[in-house]
């Protein structure tokens, strides 16, 4: 009983963390698409600002320059995405598809002419990534319950990065559905022409969108390769921007669901090789192959069931032509 | 017209020189690596120490072939058969289906394979007896233990890796009959062997259940496990190549796997002519699997542990002590 409420814990701990790279990718997507850009592109962003902030977190020790050096690369990438779309109405989907190669290709390339270690960058001091705050670790919790260890790691052992995208979820809340900024970015989705005769200008919106997307994926990339992880690794955002465009879709391009349904998906994969071989009181152990069903049935379940129509920002992928 | 024929010609003349460099290989040995690659510091990084060795020794070069996905294995093996490679060697079992086709359309190349048995008259199938290696490591990893529970991280839930896990349990009960050992398999496809944030998440959860030693065997996956170890100043157990020098002090030993023996033997039999195909069968008294005691973990291993280990080390060999496969 005591392990079950210990792993409950640990998995909702879990949960969160992953869940937060798929979070600030799917607010990222949403942000381009809700202005009328198609986002396929999440993918290539966040890795693309891994392999950024992992190897200027290595070259000057500070995690904050990995930072600066993530969001500076989601910031290029976005705006590669942004110039294809609007200033040369190319197709989105194709544009978007081709920042995923180019940072799959790219990051390994680099990586792999740098620091020769096959594409990987070198394991980065603890002082050069942001470090959650281990209660296993520190000294004067070692007689602590488990469960309350557990508990604790859960509330506060999580480190900086986690709690700014707990706070942005909000802000962005309030950016989108309560400032000019965000109801012109709304409608520059929905209805460009409108938004041109009232004397905006849809391209510069759009910009806009754009960069804060690829802020958002910088910070997921970030997050991925110097807060959860030490260093960069190939292809190491495994297909987490796909997964943010599913959440996105299954949020149907609002906030809050999107927040959601990354934590349902967080959830499913933390779940999936955290059960294995757990007691659970009343029904025993369960069995391995249910347990790595688990998120596909998940996934499946929600996507036919209970999701009902999305429907995307009416705008959406269309390049905006001025009326002359 | 005229144009169109200088073009023909142009790419005629470019296709036969990139052809060339081909034919001026013909002879030499090629590996085919698995997924995680060449530089994952554990299992196929083993098989390049092997390649290295060979090279430096003989000066012959060896052409290498790293998969980007599943889908390139039988392509991959191909073309090297294909260019004339006097021995072809595939790492890891999933090689096995791919060499199987493959084998048999090029009757008259050598194959090798590691980690899985190939039933054919040209191919020869090495098989390590990781579970000796891994009793061992799994008295280190008992004996070591202060919360008396350890835990274990798999990559791909495969036969062959459940094998790690009974080799390290039946060691980790053999040295402290009461210890508990939890066990965790990152996924049930390749990419299992390349998921440090999974890796990580699994090595937390089991320390946020007590465990204090971590015996990780999912290739890239493993450096997940041991920055999440590290972080908790807990301790972990490396696999296939010598991963001690990794996190010092973390690391407690390794169970090293001698794929490098294996691939620099396999090269060097067919450069003289004494390659033969079938199964070899590589364990503690071939001295194919073992654990890794180097200056970066002798502080964690006190001199008494070590002599224990040592002791079950010669029973095993003397078929005192029989360890089981797959629990």
């Amino acid at each position: 009983m005591d392990d079950f409420i210990t792993v409950s814990l640990a998995l909702a701990a879990g949960s969160l963390r992953l869940a937060i790279p798929l979070m600030l990718g799917a607010l990222g997507g949403l942000f381009s698409e809700r202005a009328g850009i198609v986002d396929v592109g999440i993918e290539g962003k966040m890795l693309i600002s891994a392999f950024a902030s992992a190897a200027v977190a290595h070259a000057t020790n500070s995690p904050w320059a990995g930072l600066a050096a993530g969001l500076g690369a989601g910031i290029v990438f976005a705006l590669i995405h942004g110039v294809g779309a609007i200033a040369f109405r190319g197709n989105q989907v194709v544009s978007g598809m081709a920042l995923n190669i180019l940072a799959a290709g790219l990051t390994v390339t680099i990586a792999a002419a740098l620091y020769s270690q096959g594409g990987r960058t070198p394991q980065l001091p603890d002082a050069a990534r942001f470090r959650g705050t281990s209660f296993a670790a520190a000294d004067g919790t070692s007689q602590l319950d488990p469960a309350l260890r557990a508990l604790f790691e859960l509330v506060a052992g999580h480190n900086i990065l986690v709690y700014l995208s707990l706070v942005l979820v909000p802000a962005l809340v309030w950016l989108v559905h309560k400032t000019r900024f965000g109801l012109r970015l709304r409608a520059v989705g929905e209805n460009p022409e409108a938004v041109d005769t009232a004397g905006i200008q849809v391209a510069t919106l759009r910009y806009q969108a754009s960069i804060i997307s690829g802020l958002l994926c910088g910070l997921a990339g970030t997050y991925i390769a110097i807060a959860q992880s030490a260093s960069f690794v190939p292809n190491m955002t495994a297909g987490k921007g796909y997964l943010a465009l599913a959440a996105l879709i299954f949020g149907k391009w609002r906030i809050w669901p999107t927040f959601f349904a990354c934590l349902l998906f967080a959830f499913a994969d933390a779940a999936q090789s955290r059960l294995q071989g757990l007691n659970i009181p009343g029904i025993g152990a369960i069995p391995v192959q249910f347990i790595q069903a688990l998120p596909y049935v998940l996934t499946l379940v929600l996507l036919a069931g209970l999701v009902g129509r999305a429907i995307p920002p009416k705008a959406s992928g269309v390049p905006y032509v001025k009326e002359r | 017209m005229a144009r169109r024929i200088v073009f023909v010609v142009l790419v005629s003349l470019a296709l036969i020189g990139s052809a060339l460099p081909a034919l001026a290989q013909k002879g030499s040995p090629a590996v085919l690596y698995d997924v995680g690659g060449r530089f994952d510091a554990s299992f196929n990084q083993s098989a390049w120490d092997g390649v290295k060795k060979y090279t430096s020794e003989t000066g012959d070069t060896v052409r290498e072939f790293e998969i980007q996905n599943q889908a390139e294995r039988e392509q991959g093996l191909r073309n090297l058969a294909r260019r004339g490679a006097s021995i072809v060697i595939a790492i890891g079992f999933n090689n096995a289906t791919p060499i199987s086709v493959v084998a048999k359309e090029f009757p008259n190349t050598k194959f090798t394979i590691i980690d899985s048995n190939v039933d054919l008259p040209n191919v020869q199938s090495v098989l390590f007896r990781s579970e000796e290696g891994s009793f061992l490591v799994g008295m280190l990893a008992a004996l070591s233990s202060k919360t008396n529970e350890i835990g274990f991280v798999g990559g791909m839930d495969i036969p062959l890796i459940r094998n790690f896990l009974a080799g390290y349990t039946a060691g980790a009960k053999y040295a402290v009959p009461k210890i508990d050992v939890l066990s965790a398999m990152t996924g049930t496809t390749a990419e299992a062997f390349r998921d440090p944030v999974r890796g990580g998440e699994l090595a937390r959860d089991q320390i946020a259940r007590g465990v204090d030693v971590i015996f990780s065997c999912a290739g890239s996956t493993n450096f997940g496990v041991f920055q999440a170890v590290t972080d908790a100043k807990k301790l972990a157990i490396g696999v296939d190549s010598n991963q001690n020098r990794l996190h010092p002090g973390t690391i407690l030993t390794s169970m090293v796997k001698r794929i490098d023996v294996a691939v620099y033997q396999a090269m060097m039999s067919a450069r003289d002519g004494t390659w033969k195909p079938g199964a070899r069968i590589l364990g503690l008294k071939e001295d194919g699997v073992g654990y890794a005691y180097d200056e970066y973990n002798k502080p964690l291993i006190p001199a008494a542990v070590l002599a224990d280990v040592n002791k079950a080390r010669d029973a095993i060999i003397a078929g005192k002590i029989k360890v089981p496969e797959m629990p």
